[in-house]
Parts: structure tokens; sequence; C-alpha cells
């Protein structure tokens, strides 16, 4: 298979100009589903450093791995070489209690919004145990507060169905976040909305970001929502996926959504795209 | 309920009456005898003349179809659970079921009846083994349609299987379970006055079994009655019970009426 020009591997790239500590840490990680001559390869050897409180998004084309990392991350997926460490310690068997959220909000249409998004904390300890007694106090408080600041204020007591897919959205990063957690993966949270519901969307995730002040890794195929939440982006090349490109973004907090036309906005973007049109034809040539 | 609700029921009531008026007045006109079809009339004042000796059957025959139902619920929910849960109990026990549920249970009574005699636990078995494939079916069916993004979300927060099991599959289930159950009742019943026909000496089955032997057709009808109209009575408690526990499934009817 032809390899790509060099690419700047990042093994050695030096982090310590962020002092923080690291959140998680992928190296050498490589994932193959399958055995054999089945065997698909779905990410290629990646080493990854995300500090603590980051808000990462991974753009590339599709079925480069991108989903591959978050569900490494989240214990989902086992690594087939290398190590995923996340908080300091490697991912083993789950129990990581981070917040997830896909483009499918998910609400058990049995229940209220309210109740929706206080599952996680009928699974996450320390709250598991406190649950029966707080769940119509505390714990209600505590969802009806997150539902406040993504604008779903009085609608706790309303089933999913009665809500729009923006709304159910916004529920969904209510239950990802309820918990609490340090890590928040969100899988193309944004993908099935339309485009204003959407940029609404990116503000109200910015927000939530800037206050919970956990560490965030975004699967998008959206350049713009990518440059307009992330503080880095990472280009991954085509299946199997490879980082290829790694970029901090320094625009001003908190952006907006005019900032997005602006011509160093703009220039991100295409820098981006360029990347993720080299992978792709990349991929074809290698195919053909 | 609105007037135009009340309206649809009392059509609905009047359409059921009329067809026991129909049949009684095809009786009456082609002077019908009562050995072949007897008038609606007839099976009811036999049936409650017979009342106080049919008393004991239909009791007889209500308690081993609710046992069979109970312990048929209880199997099916524990099959279905795990048929729905795990792969290999899917692909072993399925096929297994669907031949099981495929043999007429009429066939099977007499083995029943070599295993533990003639009477109650043949009959209870019976209604057993022919209610539990429906609620098999349909928890499994459940179960599998849980949404993997869900299932993501709650095994990253370190969810056990049971957790999933236990807050998103089992209530998901829930509609599925609750029309299994009232067509499994129904099935029960089935089961149950099946097997007393073959062999037992109590139970509307063997009433209606000695009765035709006897030629009192008229009682061989009220035991039909008192069979279907237990069998309406079950259904709708099941019926009831569904709209309760499971409204959020068929809201939409709810908003229609509304």
């Amino acid at each position: 298979m032809m390899r790509m020009q060099p690419v700047s591997e990042f093994k050695g790239m030096p982090v310590s100009e962020n002092p923080a500590p690291v959140a998680i840490e992928l190296s050498d990680t490589s994932v193959t589903f399958g055995r054999g001559a089945k065997a698909v390869p779905a990410l290629s050897k990646t080493t990854l450093r995300i500090a603590d409180g980051e808000f990462v998004a991974l753009v590339g084309p599709s079925g480069c791995g991108k989903s591959t990392i978050l569900r490494l991350v989240s214990g989902l997926v086992q690594p087939t070489t290398g190590v995923v460490i996340v908080g300091g310690r490697e991912v083993a068997a789950r129990a990581l209690r981070v917040g997830m959220a896909f483009q499918n909000p998910t609400m058990l249409p049995w229940m209220t919004i309210e109740r929706n998004i206080m599952l996680p904390l009928k699974i996450v300890e320390p709250y598991r145990s406190q649950f029966r007694k707080l769940r119509r106090t505390e714990f209600r408080d505590k969802a009806n507060a997150l539902l406040e600041q993504v604008g779903l204020k009085g609608f706790g007591g309303k089933f999913p169905w009665q809500l729009s897919g923006g709304m159910l959205q916004r529920a969904n990063l209510c239950r990802a976040l309820i918990h609490e957690p340090r890590l928040l993966l969100l899988d193309e949270p944004f993908g099935a909305l339309d485009q204003f519901t959407r940029e609404e969307l990116w503000s109200i995730l910015q927000q939530l970001w800037m206050t919970h002040k956990a560490t965030v890794l975004l699967v998008t195929h959206d350049l713009r929502e990518a440059g307009f939440l992330a503080s880095r982006i990472c280009v991954m090349s085509a299946r199997p996926g490879r980082i290829v490109d790694d970029s901090r973004v320094t625009f001003a907090r908190p952006r907006t959504v005019a900032m997005t036309f602006e011509p160093d906005f703009v220039a991100l973007n295409q820098k981006l795209r360029a990347f993720i049109v080299d992978a792709r034809s990349a991929s074809q040539a290698g195919a053909a | 309920m609105s007037l135009l609700d009340l309206r649809q029921k009392a059509w609905s009531a009047a359409l059921i009456v009329l067809f026991f008026v129909a049949w009684e007045l095809f009786c009456l006109m082609t002077g019908m005898s009562d050995l072949i079809l007897p008038r609606p009339s007839q099976i009811f004042t036999t049936l409650i003349e017979k009342l106080p000796i049919l008393w004991p059957h239909i009791l007889q025959t209500l308690a081993t179809t609710m046992l069979g139902f109970v312990l048929g619920v209880g199997l099916g929910v524990a099959l279905g659970a795990v048929i729905g849960v795990s792969k290999t109990a899917y692909d072993t026990c399925y096929p297994l079921l669907v031949g099981f549920s495929s043999i007429p249970k009429v066939a099977v009574v007499p083995i029943f009846v070599l295993w533990f005699g003639s009477g109650t636990v043949p009959a209870v078995l019976t209604a057993l083994s022919i209610c539990f494939f429906p609620i098999v079916v349909n928890i499994a069916t459940g179960l599998a349609t849980t949404e993997p993004e869900l299932e993501d979300v709650l095994k990253a927060l370190g969810a056990s299987k049971f957790d999933i099991l236990w807050n998103v599959g089992l209530p998901r289930t829930m509609p599925f379970f609750f029309a299994s159950l009232k067509v499994a009742v129904s099935y029960a019943f089935v089961g149950a006055v099946l097997s007393e026909t073959v062999a037992s000496n109590r139970g509307i089955g063997n009433v209606m079994m000695t009765a035709s032997s006897n030629f009192n057709v008229p009682l061989v009808f009220a035991g039909l009655f008192v069979l279907a109209g237990l069998g309406v009575a079950l259904y709708a408690i099941f019926s009831l019970i569904e709209g309760q526990v499971t409204g959020w499934a068929t809201r939409k009817n709810d908003l229609i009426a509304t």
C-alpha cells in the first residue's frame, strides 16, 4: 500500500507547554476487528495525548476510526496493541463513568425528561446508593439546573415524544453530564439537526464546557463545528485511521457563529478540508 | 369519555345483542332441533339452572388456567430474557421452541397423563405449555430491540448487564409483554379445557364432554358460553392492566381520544 507523505508523528511532540495533567493517553494503540483473513484494521498505531480540560475534535473521512477512538477511550473497545490510559490508569474493564452522547438521543419513552436525565445517577456511584433517597429532591434539582442551562427550563416533566429533535439533543447532553464526568465523549451529537438548531447547540455546548470544565472528545464531520467548539483539532486519515494533523484552535471564547465567517476561521477550515480531501484520495488510490 | 365514544360503544353493544337475536330467530324460523343448535334463550336458562352444579367446575377450570398461566408467564419471561440477552441461547432455544410450539397440544396431553395421572396436573401443564410461547417471543423481541447507542452510553457509565436489563431492557418489553399476556391467557384457557376434555373428571371441559355424550346439547353450549365469558373477562382484565402500565406506548390513541 502506498504510504502518504511523511506524516508528522506525535510521539515526541512536547506536551509540556501545557501544564495540565494528561487526561487521555493513547500510545501505539491500534485496533483490528475480526481475526485472520477477515481482519479489518480500524485504527493504525496511534499516539495521542489529551490534557485535562481540553476540548478536542476528531475529524476525518467517514469510516476512518474516529468513533473507534471514542469507544477505546470509553472502554467499549479493547485495543489490539498498545495501551489506553484515561485519568491516569489503564482502561480495563469499563467503570470509567464517562459521559457519552450520540447522534440518536435515545431517551427512554416511558420516562419523563427529568427521569431520563437522572438515569446515569441510578448507575454510577456514589449517586447510585443514594438514588432512592434523593431522586425526588437533590437529584431532581440537579437535573433541572442542567435543563435550565441548556434552555429547557420547565420541560423536565414532559415526555420525550413531546420534544423536538433539537430539544431532545439538549436533554441528551444533560444526561451525559448529570453525574459530573471528568470526560465527555460526543459522537456526532448534532449530525441529525438542521443548520440553525445545530449552531444554537454549539453555543450551548460551549457554555456547558466552559462551566463544567470537563475534558471533551468530539467526533464530527462538520469542520465548522470542530472549529467553533474545539481547542484542538485532530485530523485522521482514511481507514485504517491515523492522525495526520493536530492543530490548536486559539480563537477567543466565547466564540460566536458570526466568527465562523471570518477569514482566519475560513482559512482553518480550508486547511482541515485539504487534509481530509488528501486522505480520501489516498485511500481511493490505495484501493484501486 | 366523549359522547362520540359512548355512541360508538352503544353501537357495538347493540350489534352484539343483534347477533344473539338473529341466532334465536334463525332457530325459531327453521325449527332447528335443540340437539343440533339450541337457541340462545335455552342456553341461558340452562346456564342459570345448572349454575350451582357448574360452579365448582368453573372454579376448577379457572384455577387450572390461572395456575398454568402464572407458571407459563414465569417460564416465558425467564426464557425470553435469556434468549433476548444471549445470542447462543437464542440460537439453541429458538429452533427447539418453534418445534415444540408446532406440536398440537392435544397430542401432548396423553404424555402428561402418563406421567402425572389424569386430573389437575396435566391441565395445568397443558395450559402452561400452550401459553408460554407468545410470552417468550415477545420478551425476546423487546430485549433485542434495545438501541445499541443507549447500551453504549450505559456501559460507558459502568453499568452491568443486569443494570441495563433492569432499567432499559425489561421496561422496554412491557408493551410487548402485556400484549402477549392477553393472548397467553386465552391460550392457557384453551390448554386447560383441552386437557380436561381428554383426561379429567372435573372442569368445564369435562362437563361438556359428559353433556355431549348424554345429548344434553344446551348444556354443552352453556359450557361454551361459560368459557367464552371467562375468556372475555380475562382478556379484558389484562387489557386494562396493559393500559395502566404501558400507556406510554399507546399515547397516540390517547391523543386521538382526548
